[in-house]
C-alpha cells in the first residue's frame, strides 16, 4: 500500500510540468478565468512578446467588476468601463475564448460562474487574476489567485511558476449554532488566526462542520482563505460535491461522469495524510461574527465587546488604535447597536441562491429601517433567475430593499455602487479595508447575509438570533 | 531571452510605516478603469495621501525621487491587483525593504524585476529611524550578498532562494522560462485525464 496522501499533494503531483531552475515548479494550469480588470494587459503583453493562447480552450471569461448593476445596456455610462468590456470582447474573439458576457445568460462574478457552470471540477489547477480564487478550493481544486503578468504566463503557456505552499488542516469539529452560518466560521477562524495567520500556506478544511456543510457554504469558507493570508484553500471532495457537479453544463456526462468520479475518489485526501501543522475549532464556539475594524481579522461576537486596549499585545496598538480611530469606535465597547448607514447583499463570497434565501428569510420579518440604503446583488444572471423564479426578489422589494443585476458592486466599488463620505456599511463581502467601498472614509462591517439583513430591518448591529 | 540582471538597488529611501498595509490602499479600485498601467503612478496611494493633506511620506519633499520604499509587516497585503506594484513602480520605487510581504504581492513584485527583501525587526526599526532622520542617505539594496547597506551600516536581509536568482539572472519574466519547457507542457495535459476524457459539450 501506498502510504496515505492529501489531496494537495497528490494535485501537486498530477500538474508539476517540471522543477524550475529556482526551486519553483511549473504547474498545468486546468481552468483559467478571466474578467475585464486584470486581463487587458496580459493580452497586451503575450502580443507584444508575439505569442498566441496556448491552451484557449482553457481560458473562460466573464464581466463583473466594472458592470453596473442598475442598467447594462451598452454603451456603459462610464467611457472607462466601456472602454474595459470592448477590450475584454475583442480579446476574447480574436483568441476564441468564450465569453459569458450580459448577453450569454451566464454573466456573474467569476468564482459564482465558474462553479454553477459546471467549470470548477475538482483534483483541478485553477487560476484567475483575482484574489478570492481560492473560492473554486470548495470542489477540492487548487485555486490561485494571480496577478496581471502571471495572467500572462497562463494565457501563453497554460502554466505558473509556483512555489509550494506548507499545508495546514483546518478542523471545524462539532455543529454550529443556530443563526452561525459559513461565514461566520471563515471569520471567526481569520479572527483566531490572524490575517497573516496562513501566509505561505494553503488550507484544508475538514471536520464534521465543513463536511455538514452544502458546496455554497463550502465557497464562502473557501473565498476567505486569502483574508487568512493563506492563497490557497480548499475541502477534500465527497458526495456532496459529486451531486453538486452531476448535470451542470460542463460537467462530464454519462461514461466520462463515471470515470470523472473515480479519478475525484482517488485524488481526494487518504485519511491519516500528513500535513504541516493542525488547527482545531469547535462548531459550538464560533458566535456570528461581525468586523469591527479595517481588515478581516478584526472581528468579534456580536454578542461581544470589541477587545478592550489592555488584551491588544503592545506591537498591535498602533493597528488597533488606527482602526477604531478610522471606524470612530471605542475599545471595549460593544458591537450590536452600531447604527448602519447602507446594507449590501452580495459578492462572490455570500451572493449565491442559498445566501439570498437566508437574507430574505429574515428580510421577511420586517421593513428595512427609514434611511437604511440597501443593495441585493446576486451573484450571477442564473442566481438572478434562480431567485426570481422563487419569487425572492418580491420578498425583498416587498420589505424595501433594493434588488439589483448581478455584478461585483459594492464589493470593490469600481461601478457607480459606492459608500458616500463615512457611511457605516453593512456588508456580506469579504472586505473592510479602509476605501475598499468606494468612499476613502467609508466604513465596512463584515458579516453573513442574514445578518445584513437583520441590521438592514432595525437600522443598526442586530444579533440575527433574535429574529430567527 | 533574458530581462535586466538586476544585482542592486541603490539610492534615497521613503518610508511608509504601518502594517497590514493592502493593495486598495496602494491603489484604490477607481483607478484599476483602465486598458493599461500607464499613468498609475501619479494616483499611488492616492487616498491616504488625501487625507493626510499634505503630511504623507509620498508627498514629503525630503523623499522626493526616492526609489526605494520602506515599509512595515504584510505589505501589500488583500487585492492581487498588479495596478499596486505599477503604480509604485511607476512612482519611481524600484525596490521594497520591509518586515514582511503578502505573497501575491511579492510575486507581482518579482514579475516586474523589483526586489522585496525582509530586515529583522530591530533592524528595519532602526533603518526607519534613520532614514526618516536623515533621508538624504544612500540606502543599498544588494542582492548579490543579501544585505541593506546605509549609513548605520550592513544589515542580513532575506530574499527567497528562488527569486534573487530569477533577479541575479535575469530570468524574471516567468512567460519565457515557462515556455522553455516546449512540448512537456502538452504532454503533461495529456497525462491529465480530465483534459480530453471528460470532456462534454457547454451551452
Ligand atoms: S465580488 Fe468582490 S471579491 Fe469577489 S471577485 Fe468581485 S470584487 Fe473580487
Amino acid at each position: 500500500m501506498t502510504s496515505p496522501r492529501s489531496l494537495f499533494d497528490k494535485v501537486w503531483e498530477a500538474h508539476a510540468v517540471r522543477e524550475l531552475p529556482d526551486g519553483q515548479t511549473q504547474l498545468f494550469i486546468g481552468l483559467h478565468l478571466i474578467h475585464e480588470v486584470t486581463s487587458p494587459q496580459a493580452f497586451a503583453m503575450i502580443e507584444e512578446m508575439g505569442l498566441p493562447v496556448r491552451f484557449p480552450g482553457r481560458t473562460f471569461a466573464t464581466v463583473d467588476h466594472i458592470i453596473p448593476t442598475d442598467s447594462q445596456l451598452r454603451p456603459l455610462a462610464d467611457s472607462l468601463a466601456e472602454e474595459m468590456m470592448v477590450a475584454l470582447e475583442t480579446n476574447c474573439r480574436k483568441h476564441g475564448i468564450p465569453l459569458f458576457d450580459t448577453a450569454s445568460g451566464h454573466q456573474g462574478i467569476v468564482h459564482v460562474i465558474g462553479p454553477e457552470l459546471g467549470l470548477t471540477q475538482p483534483a483541478t489547477t485553477v487560476a484567475c487574476g483575482d484574489s478570492h480564487t481560492s473560492t473554486h478550493g470548495a470542489f477540492g481544486a487548487i485555486a490561485f489567485g494571480i496577478g496581471t503578468s502571471q495572467v500572462r504566463d497562463v494565457l501563453a503557456t497554460q502554466c505558473l511558476a509556483m512555489a509550494k505552499p506548507r499545508l495546514r488542516r483546518i478542523e471545524v469539529t462539532g455543529k454550529l449554532g443556530g443563526g452561525v452560518y459559513a461565514k461566520d466560521v471563515i471569520l471567526h477562524v481569520i479572527r483566531q488566526l490572524g490575517v497573516k495567520g496562513g501566509v505561505g500556506h494553503a488550507y484544508e478544511y475538514a471536520g464534521p462542520v465543513i463536511e455538514a456543510m452544502t458546496i455554497e457554504e463550502r465557497l464562502t469558507v473557501c473565498n476567505m482563505s486569502i483574508e487568512g493570508g493563506a492563497r490557497v484553500g480548499y475541502v477534500s471532495p465527497d458526495e456532496t460535491t459529486f451531486d453538486y457537479l452531476k448535470g451542470r453544463t460542463y460537467s462530464p456526462e454519462g461514461a466520462a461522469w463515471t470515470r470523472a468520479v473515480d479519478w475525484w475518489r482517488s485524488m481526494a485526501t487518504d485519511p491519516g495524510a500528513p500535513f504541516d501543522d493542525r488547527v482545531e475549532f469547535a462548531g459550538a464556539d464560533i458566535p456570528p461574527t461581525v468586523t469591527w475594524g479595517i481588515n478581516p481579522g478584526q472581528a468579534t461576537g456580536v454578542d461581544e465587546p470589541l477587545p478592550a486596549l489592555s488584551s491588544v499585545p503592545d506591537d498591535e496598538r498602533p493597528g488597533f488604535t488606527e482602526a477604531l480611530t478610522f471606524m470612530g469606535f471605542q475599545a471595549g465597547q460593544p458591537i450590536a447597536g452600531t447604527p448602519i448607514d447602507v446594507a449590501f447583499i452580495g459578492s462572490c463570497t455570500n451572493g449565491r441562491i442559498s445566501d439570498l434565501r437566508e437574507a430574505a428569510r429574515v428580510a421577511k420579518t420586517g421593513q428595512v429601517a427609514p434611511g437604511v440604503r440597501t443593495l441585493v446583488v446576486p451573484g450571477s444572471q442564473e442566481v438572478a433567475r434562480q431567485a426570481e423564479a422563487e419569487g425572492l426578489d418580491q420578498v425583498f422589494k416587498a420589505a424595501g430593499f433594493d434588488w439589483r443585476e448581478p455584478g461585483c458592486s459594492m464589493c470593490l466599488a469600481m461601478n457607480p455602487d459606492k459608500l458616500v463620505g463615512r457611511e457605516m456599511c453593512a456588508s456580506s463581502s469579504n472586505r473592510n479595508f479602509k476605501g475598499r467601498q468606494g468612499s476613502p472614509t467609508g466604513r465596512t462591517l463584515l458579516m453573513s447575509p442574514a445578518m445584513v439583513a437583520a441590521a438592514a430591518l432595525r437600522g443598526e448591529v442586530t444579533d440575527v438570533r433574535e429574529i430567527l | 531571452m533574458t530581462e535586466k540582471i538586476i544585482e542592486r538597488v541603490a539610492g534615497r529611501a521613503c518610508v511608509v510605516r504601518g502594517s497590514d498595509i493592502d493593495t486598495d490602499r496602494i491603489i484604490p479600485a477607481r483607478f484599476l478603469r483602465c486598458v493599461t498601467f500607464d499613468g498609475l503612478g501619479e494616483h499611488a496611494f492616492e487616498d491616504d495621501r488625501e487625507q493626510a493633506k499634505g503630511d504623507h511620506p509620498l508627498d514629503d519633499e525630503r523623499f522626493e525621487g526616492a526609489c526605494i520604499l520602506i515599509v512595515g509587516e504584510n505589505f501589500g497585503c488583500g487585492s492581487s491587483r498588479e495596478h499596486a506594484p505599477q503604480s509604485l513602480m511607476r512612482f519611481g520605487y524600484h525596490a521594497f525593504v520591509g518586515a514582511s510581504f503578502a505573497e501575491i504581492f511579492a510575486g507581482n513584485c518579482t514579475a516586474l524585476g523589483l526586489p522585496c527583501v525582509t530586515l529583522a525587526e530591530a533592524d528595519l526599526s532602526a533603518l526607519m529611524d534613520s532614514v526618516e532622520m536623515d533621508p538624504e542617505q544612500e540606502v543599498v539594496v544588494d542582492l548579490a550578498s543579501r544585505t541593506v547597506r546605509h549609513r548605520g551600516g550592513s544589515l542580513p536581509a532575506g530574499v527567497r532562494d528562488g527569486t534573487r536568482k530569477a533577479l541575479l539572472e535575469g530570468s524574471w519574466n516567468a512567460t519565457n522560462v515557462l515556455l522553455e519547457a516546449g512540448q512537456e507542457i502538452e504532454a503533461r495535459a495529456r497525462d491529465l485525464p480530465y483534459t480530453e476524457g471528460f470532456r462534454s459539450q457547454g451551452p
